[in-house]
């Protein structure tokens, strides 16, 4: 995508938000809303300005869950995928279980999470992976099981092993796949790492997002409480254009450049 | 164990072949091909053709009646990397420079690597690809596709090739050329092949002979020697020879298709 076209397509989006931003400002000051329910953009704007290096430090923080649980995500959910595509066997018995991973309330496991592992990091990371995992481990097995009939006869004539099937046709014929799950992961994991400072936190001295956003609202300092609420927002779609990224620029090199030579 | 050399190189007799559905794709098919032969196998659109292939390839087991290659069961053929399998697309894996295309499937038999890539040096060089070795697949064209496709097939230089419709997705002149290719690449080698057409003026430019498939179950209604001389190229379709050797051919392909 040129810059050009890329700036077209930012375009709309960025409208739509001034509009927003237009009609916040408006509805505050027309209805006369008390700055401590909704305070007006502007003054969101301050709080953020004048929190700028505690917003940055929380995200920062916010975003080491998130990589650590999506990381998490990526080894183990790909692990049980390369399991659910080599045994049907373990895929019928343990699939319900993956998807109890993904209805389970998240914010009831939490604090049995800081019951087990205490508060900390650790807690973040796994918070943000059980609430990461399950599209890498759907998408992943779909990409390891859906393959063309005619390359598995390919590896049929030549005898292939199982192992050689895996390694040379089905985890690489699968990274699209991945990718896609990564993609989706990484949102997932801010909003799990996120969920997860509420109950772990890291202790008093470093705040992530989640406690700013709980520290905030407790206090109700509200505008800061939005910027931090803009700020989560912001760090979700940061992490989902780097893993969306990323996974693009593994695909090219996985398509091979497809300038023609003739 | 080999046959003897008098001995049909694919010997099928009685051959019934069932999917698993239930569905028959071939019934009491006999079918004899002596070493060195070429020979095109057409027939109505679902007939069993590519079932046929891929039982002599020992992709699919027959369900009654007997399949030999070189008189033994395909799978050991299949072990000594004496039978190659061109499909209907180029199946490249995009993921593969075209070289390393080429010799996956001497990679999978754990040929050492120096081996490899002589080979498949030697097959890339055979259908002119050589200076897209380092190439990316998606950097070819569907005909360049299918060069390095048939380039992986010829990797292990096999006594038997299988081809099913591998040029039936090209256009009209780049599968002239195609076949041209295929006809010196038989002329130097000799090997056994079996190709899989929907297409009559490709079955005679092709064969020694055109088997013609009834609809399914798939069984031959006919088997049509071509005596046209050789070597062939695509220039011979415009003869009055090959004209009436094609309209004997769809003559029995019509009837073929009526009886389903």
């Amino acid at each position: 995508m040129s810059l050009a076209s890329a700036a077209r397509a930012a375009l709309p989006p960025l409208l739509v938000f001034l509009a927003f931003l237009g009609a916040w400002h408006l509805a505050c000051a027309v209805l006369a809303l008390p700055a401590y329910l909704v305070p007006p953009p502007a003054e969101v704007a301050r709080e953020a300005v004048a929190h700028a290096g505690e917003l940055a430090e929380a995200a920062l923080l916010t975003a080491l869950g998130a990589l650590g649980g999506l990381g998490l995500s990526l080894v183990v959910g790909g692990l049980v995928a390369v399991l659910f595509s080599q045994s049907q066997v373990a895929a019928r018995s343990l699939y319900p279980y993956a998807i109890f991973l993904q209805t389970v309330p998240i914010v009831a496991v939490a604090p049995l999470i800081v019951v087990w592992f205490g508060t900390g990091l650790q807690s973040v990371i796994l918070t943000a992976a059980i609430l990461s995992v399950f599209p890498i481990i759907t998408n992943g097995t779909t990409g390891l099981v859906r393959v063309d009939p005619q390359l598995l006869e390919l590896f049929a004539m030549s005898d292939a092993s199982r192992l050689q099937l895996l390694l040379k046709l089905r985890l690489p014929g699968s990274l699209p796949y991945f990718a896609a799950g990564a993609k989706i992961s990484g949102g997932l994991a801010v909003i799990g790492a996120i969920v997860g400072e509420f109950f772990a936190g890291f202790g008093a001295d470093d705040l992530g997002l989640g406690a700013v956003i709980l520290q905030t609202s407790g206090r109700l300092q509200t505008a800061y409480l939005f910027a931090a609420i803009f700020a989560a927002t912001l760090l979700g779609l940061v992490l989902f254009g780097a893993v969306a990224l990323l996974g693009e620029l593994a695909l090219r090199r996985w398509r091979g450049r497809e300038q023609t030579l003739h | 164990m080999t046959a003897p050399a008098s001995a049909p190189h694919i010997d099928a007799r009685g051959l019934d072949v069932r999917f698993p559905g239930g569905v028959q794709a071939l019934r009491g098919l006999d079918l004899q091909v002596p070493r060195g032969q070429l020979v095109a196998v057409i027939g109505p659109s679902g007939c069993g053709k590519s079932t046929l292939l891929r039982v002599v390839a020992g992709l699919a087991p027959a369900g009654a009646g007997t399949i030999a290659v070189a008189g033994e069961a395909p799978e050991r053929v299949r072990a000594r990397r004496a039978v190659a399998f061109v499909f209907q697309d180029p199946t490249l894996l995009p993921w593969r420079s075209v070289h390393a295309n080429v010799r996956l499937p001497l990679e999978l038999a754990r040929v050492p690597r120096s081996e490899q890539d002589t080979a498949a040096d030697a097959a890339l060089a055979l259908v002119g690809l050589s200076e897209f070795a380092a190439a990316s697949p998606a950097a070819l064209s569907g005909g360049m596709k299918m060069r390095a496709s048939l380039a992986r097939a010829l990797v292990t230089r096999p006594e038997l090739l299988l081809l099913d419709e591998p040029f039936g997705a090209l256009d009209e002149l780049t599968r002239e050329r195609l076949n041209d290719e295929l006809l010196q690449l038989w002329e130097r080698d000799r090997f056994t092949g079996l190709a899989v057409t929907h297409n009559v003026g490709e079955a005679v430019l092709l064969g020694d002979r055109v088997v013609v498939l009834s609809a399914r179950p798939g069984r031959i209604v006919a088997d049509l020697p071509i005596d046209l001389p050789r070597p062939r190229r695509a220039a011979l379709v415009g003869t009055p020879e090959f004209a009436a050797a094609a309209a004997e051919v769809r003559a029995r392909l019509r009837a073929a298709d009526v009886a389903a």
